[in-house]
């Protein structure tokens, strides 16, 4: 909930609501995990009819199952799918340039937009093991742009990631991806569950574009581990309409990923 | 053949083994319990991504080292027998070559087609080009080397006896580790005769000269799903997090899942677990091969 704890949403809930307006009609979204999953179905049923949703164990769709999904190889999500496939085939599109939205996870991410999924502290003898790149890199090198969410906390938005899993801007500076042979422009906007983090066309570092209802820009800068660049106009990210909210309860029908933690 | 029979004849300790290759869907859990209760030591274990039954492997201390792109718990999180296998060394250390799902399935596809490497743009800028040294960037293109596994472990909707299995759903990285694999051992949910499966040739996922072994093991799988036949267990995922947060809790889990239940009928019979066997059945139109 909010900090003055009487929003009618919760923090993930805005999150997938904000995640879901990226998503632009026509496109073809490589869907994560997670609040990811909801989020193309509220933009399927909202504002993006003829979204696309490519799945990297092998599936197609061009619509939502309605039935809750803990994961995306959940049996209601191939029932009417457009292709049931192979991984290399929906990662051949991505490596084609097909794929203009992706969402990926991180327990980490840097003022440039990298990911660290993978190890915290040395790699050698780490201080904590995560999971690791599942899809994450390849989207994050392939896709025309993606977008990252996670909860807004010092210790998950940090100055630099010690290890890039799935590199953002690299090192900050112009072009970098170009130089370093990424074909695709890398992370759009970092959706938080306090505010949306953008980057400038050309890379680089996330300035903040919105904060969400309940928060200030000075909590935010707070909570952000780096020097968070603050442009004169701040937004309010738009609060979730009644009918986001009813898609997304409607798909977590028990809050299994958009409860309060 | 028995899942305890076709466990102790193809998959020797130290073998390279694939599982998991459909991601979430159709983990040959069962397998890798007979794997537990064989004490199997110094696996290399190949996956895109692991739902839960690597996290079991490393727990056990079945295993020397990891090929993959993602082991934890999909739907709850963090792997708590990985971390502290690679935190703390316990109950063993093990080496972790990382990969991305793409690059796993290239390394698989190498193998498959003999290929010295495969050349992609993929985990260009990635640290895991410094973690995993074998893969090489070669003036601006990464270089991914082949990975064979000694054996793919596959479990499928149906076979008949000879091999030839079907195989549907969301297929991930079966062909290629299949393919790759010296060896492939099936576990079906059905064993069929071989007219329904040269029925649908098309459906065959494999050529049978690559299967040393078929074991008729319905709900195989559980607790990941199968289509057609099961349901994701969701509950069991999230009280086997719960449980295994703790080595001591982990003790517990494998004692009363593994170690105490002497086959997958056993388990299955423990478990109850018809709440999650699908009841809506979907039946595709069927393919017509008519030839005169």
């Amino acid at each position: 909930m909010s900090a003055s704890g009487s929003a009618p949403y919760t923090p993930q809930e805005l999150m997938v609501a904000a995640a879901a307006r990226e998503i632009r009609d026509g496109e073809l979204v490589f869907v994560g995990m997670r609040l990811p999953i909801l989020a193309y179905g509220v933009a399927r049923n909202t504002h993006a009819p003829r979204a696309r949703a490519l799945y990297e164990l092998g599936l197609m769709r061009d619509r939502a199952p309605e039935a809750f999904l803990a994961t995306m190889g959940d049996p209601p999500n191939v029932v009417a799918a457009l292709w049931a496939t192979r991984m290399s085939n929906v990662m051949a599109l991505m490596a084609q340039g097909q794929v203009d939205l992706g969402f990926i996870g991180g327990a980490e991410v840097d003022r440039f937009g990298n990911l660290n999924t993978s190890y915290i502290g040395d790699p050698a003898r780490p201080r904590v093991k995560l999971p690791g790149s599942g899809g994450g890199a390849d989207i994050a090198i392939l896709s025309r742009r993606w977008i990252t969410l996670m909860a807004h906390e010092p210790r998950r938005l940090v100055e630099r990631v010690s290890y890039v899993t799935s590199p953002g801007h690299g090192d900050g500076t112009p072009g970098w991806r170009r130089r370093n042979g990424l074909p695709g422009g890398g992370p759009v906007a970092i959706v938080t569950t306090m505010a949306v983090l953008r980057f400038p066309p050309e890379g680089g570092e996330a300035y903040l574009d919105s904060v969400h209802p309940g928060h200030s820009v000075e909590e935010v800068r707070a909570r952000t581990g780096w020097d968070l660049k603050v442009p004169d106009r701040v937004r309010s990210t738009p609060a979730p309409t009644a009918e986001e909210l009813g898609w997304i309860r409607r798909l977590d029908p028990e809050g299994h990923w958009t409860r309060s933690p | 053949m028995t899942m305890a029979e076709a466990i102790r004849r193809f998959v020797p300790d130290g073998a390279t083994v694939a599982m998991g290759t459909c991601l979430e869907p159709a983990i040959p859990f069962a397998a890798g319990h007979e794997m537990i209760r064989q004490g199997r030591r110094d696996l290399t274990l190949v996956g895109p991504i692991s739902d839960a039954l690597f996290d079991q492997l490393i727990g056990a201390g079945c295993v020397a080292a990891v090929r993959a792109a993602w082991v934890g718990n999909v739907s709850e999180g963090l792997g708590h027998c990985y971390r502290r296998a690679t935190e703390l060394g316990e109950p063993r250390p093990i080496r972790v070559y990382d990969y991305s799902n793409f690059s796993i399935s290239l390394a698989l596809w190498a193998a498959a087609w003999d290929a010295p490497y495969l050349p992609t743009r993929t985990l260009l800028g990635s640290d895991i080009l410094r973690t995993n040294p074998e893969l090489q960037v070669v003036d601006g293109v990464v270089r991914v080397p082949p990975l064979r596994p000694d054996v793919a472990v596959l479990h499928v909707q149906r076979s008949d006896a000879w091999g030839r299995a079907h195989l549907w759903g969301p297929l991930g990285i079966s062909e290629e580790a299949g393919l790759a694999a010296r060896s492939v051992v099936l576990c079906c949910e059905e064993l069929v005769d071989p007219e329904i499966t040269l029925s649908d040739p098309n459906r065959i996922l494999l050529p049978e000269t690559r299967v040393v072994a078929v074991v008729h093991e319905p709900g195989g799988c559980h607790p990941s799903p199968l289509q057609g036949h099961w349901r994701r267990d969701h509950a069991a995922y999230r009280a086997y997090a719960e449980r295994s947060r703790t080595r001591e809790g982990f003790r517990g889990w494998l004692e009363e899942w593994v170690l105490s239940v002497p086959d997958r009928r056993a388990y299955l019979e423990r478990l109850e677990a018809e709440a999650v066997r699908v009841r809506v059945h979907r039946p595709s139109a069927p393919a017509d091969y008519g030839d005169e």
